[in-house]
């Protein structure tokens, strides 16, 4: 347009900074919205599991684009995208719910190859790695195996049987003479695909159910060593001290007047260390 | 503006031309807003699985992968690099729109404008004010808030609110609330502001308005010698500030409407009985004379009342 040329007067300078302020302070409010709807679909609810090699939910939501290939590729049907007001996680991610449709596991898991940006990491090439969350044997009160009876479902159905979940004998203290097989979830095994949770014989939820990994587990006491697992003393050489040997005379060292090391009883004996010697009377009668 | 400013849009186009003719591009537009939706529509209603996925990304023939590239820079705002299939994806599709126009994404494909331009249309019957018309800069202010807030949050984030993705991945995989979004766009295009979400607010829109800057297939008002100032293309035009410069351009102006607002949906070929406007090529330089000066000093005025 061949508009006319003015020269710019105070009165264009002031409209337009007019009008630069109510740009800014209109999108300002309307981005303080967005981004406070943003924060609000981050709260991915508990029981809504991501696909296998779902990023992180913060990632994961720079990552998705909504497009609904990993729920078309899923031959079980079990993802679904999310509805706005009806489901939890942000509108149009995909999602499952383990009660209904737990993930079958696929060998050769066809959602994450379906997702076109990696939200769905690509590098997860074996299922059993897959970490969708954990399962919890969450309600103890009602679970049967947990009441002293043999339902095991949840062991039975696991797709990493007698890795992810275990049967663990316990004392039924109730009868006082039965067993209790306690249902026990491996974090580093179970994939959270749910098949647990999907076929707990509770008529509504389900006792065992998979909760995601940042809700089921706390982080570890790095700063407890556990003796255990780690046997490599605090300090970095062995201070062997002298050992100070049973038998007459306190300050026993080399075994003056003691017995040498290689005369004592076997300490790993049942029983333990039972000295077979008299110790000195202390005076007295008896 | 002549007697015939007074006539019924497209009038004499018709009575020119037949009706069928007078809305040969507007039939074309709802046949491919039907065609692409379609095809989405295919593979959950018959089974028929072409194409899967919806507008945000896509796979054809299980070879074709389609990304939006206004998702796809989002991400990257996010700091998000994704994997080759998207990033495929999002510069065909971006490719596409940089050379036939980007906004053919709006009045082409996009399902929200069946949806505005219902609104418009009883906008115009309930014979409604023009309302709140947002400034030329305010679709610019809204992307750049989009991509700041998506860089704030780390997240993609227009895709929360957009109504587009809402409507077209509710029809395709299940709607929930979603509607409320699409029945907020119409009834504020009604009521708020005349052709106020699509044409001053989408910043789906206006990115890819800013993709076809550049854009080769355009719409050319080469027999503008020829206008008798009936208006009707102002009338149609969802954008009709981009008309002006072309039409009402002098002999060494360009008939050709560069601006990267024309959505390239060709009503105002439709409408013109005059033949006025063909679409083209940006470099097509067939001479197009202005018009011979009328007695009016300021005919482009006549634009913004008409409007």
């Amino acid at each position: 347009m061949s508009a006319p040329q003015r020269k710019s007067s105070p009165m264009d300078r002031r409209r337009f900074l007019k009008d630069s302020a109510r740009g800014v302070a209109g999108c300002a409010v309307a981005g303080m919205g967005l981004a406070y709807l943003v924060s609000d679909a981050r709260a991915l609810p508990a029981q809504a599991i991501r696909p296998p090699g779902a990023l992180d939910e913060d990632d994961f939501l720079a990552a998705c684009i909504r497009c609904g290939l990993c729920v078309r590729d899923c031959p079980y049907d079990t993802l679904k995208l999310a509805e706005l007001g009806y489901d939890g996680p942000a509108t149009g991610t995909p999602y499952f719910t383990a009660r209904d449709v737990p993930c079958e596991m696929c060998d050769d898991i066809p959602c994450v190859v379906a997702c076109p940006t990696g939200a769905l990491d690509h590098g997860l090439t074996n299922i059993d790695d897959a970490d969708m969350g954990v399962a919890v044997l969450i309600d103890q009160e009602t679970c049967l195996n947990a009441l002293g009876l043999r339902c095991d479902v949840c062991y039975r159905v696991c797709p990493v049987i007698d890795e992810a979940i275990t049967l663990e004998r316990r004392h039924n203290e109730r009868s006082g003479h039965h067993a209790i097989f306690m249902p026990v979830v491996h974090s580093d095994k179970c994939t959270g695909c749910g098949k647990c949770e999907k076929s707990c014989v509770l008529p509504d939820a389900a006792a065992i159910k998979v909760l995601p990994r940042r809700i089921a587990m706390a982080p570890a006491a790095d700063h407890y060593k556990l003796g255990w697992e780690d046997r490599n003393p605090l300090v970095d050489e062995l201070i062997d001290l002298p050992d100070r040997l049973p038998g007459p005379g306190t300050d026993n060292l080399v075994a003056p007047g003691g017995y040498a090391p290689d005369a004592l009883p076997d300490p790993n004996m049942d029983g333990g260390f039972a000295p077979s010697y008299s110790l000195p009377s202390m005076g007295g009668s008896n | 503006m002549s007697d015939k400013t007074k006539l019924p849009v497209g009038q004499e186009a018709i009575e020119e031309f037949g009706w069928l003719y007078a809305h040969r591009f507007l039939l074309l537009r709802r046949a491919s807003q039907v065609f692409f939706l379609g095809l989405f529509m295919l593979g959950p209603w018959f089974g028929i699985w072409w194409v899967k996925g919806n507008l945000s990304g896509s796979m054809t023939f299980d070879v074709l992968p389609l990304t939006d590239p206004f998702i796809t820079l989002q991400g990257f705002f996010a700091l998000y690099w994704p994997e080759t299939t998207a990033l495929i994806g999002a510069l065909i599709v971006g490719v596409a729109y940089a050379l036939i126009g980007g906004r053919v994404y709006c009045s082409w494909v996009c399902p929200i404008n069946p949806v505005t331009d219902g609104a418009h249309w009883i906008h115009e019957k309930l014979g409604m004010q023009k309302g709140w018309q947002p400034k030329q800069g305010t679709r610019y202010w809204i992307l750049t808030m989009v991509l700041a807030v998506s860089a704030l949050t780390g997240t993609i984030a227009w895709e929360v609110v957009n109504p587009i993705s809402m409507l077209h991945r509710g029809l395709i995989f299940g709607m929930g609330f979603a509607w409320a979004f699409v029945l907020a766009v119409f009834l504020f295009d009604i009521f708020v502001s005349r052709r106020g979400w699509c044409g001053h607010l989408c910043p789906v829109g206006t990115f890819y308005g800013l993709l076809g800057t550049k854009s080769v297939l355009r719409v050319s008002a080469v027999k503008r010698s020829d206008c008798d100032d009936c208006m009707d293309c102002f009338a149609v035009c969802p954008e009709m500030h981009v008309i002006t410069p072309a039409l009402r351009g002098k002999d060494d102006d360009t008939p050709i409407i560069l601006s990267p607002d024309c959505t390239n949906c060709g009503r105002c070929i439709d409408v013109c009985a005059m033949d006025v406007f063909k679409f083209t090529h940006r470099f097509d330089d067939t001479p197009a004379p202005g018009r011979v000066q009328r007695t009016r000093t300021q005919p482009a005025s006549g634009a913004s009342k008409a409007a």
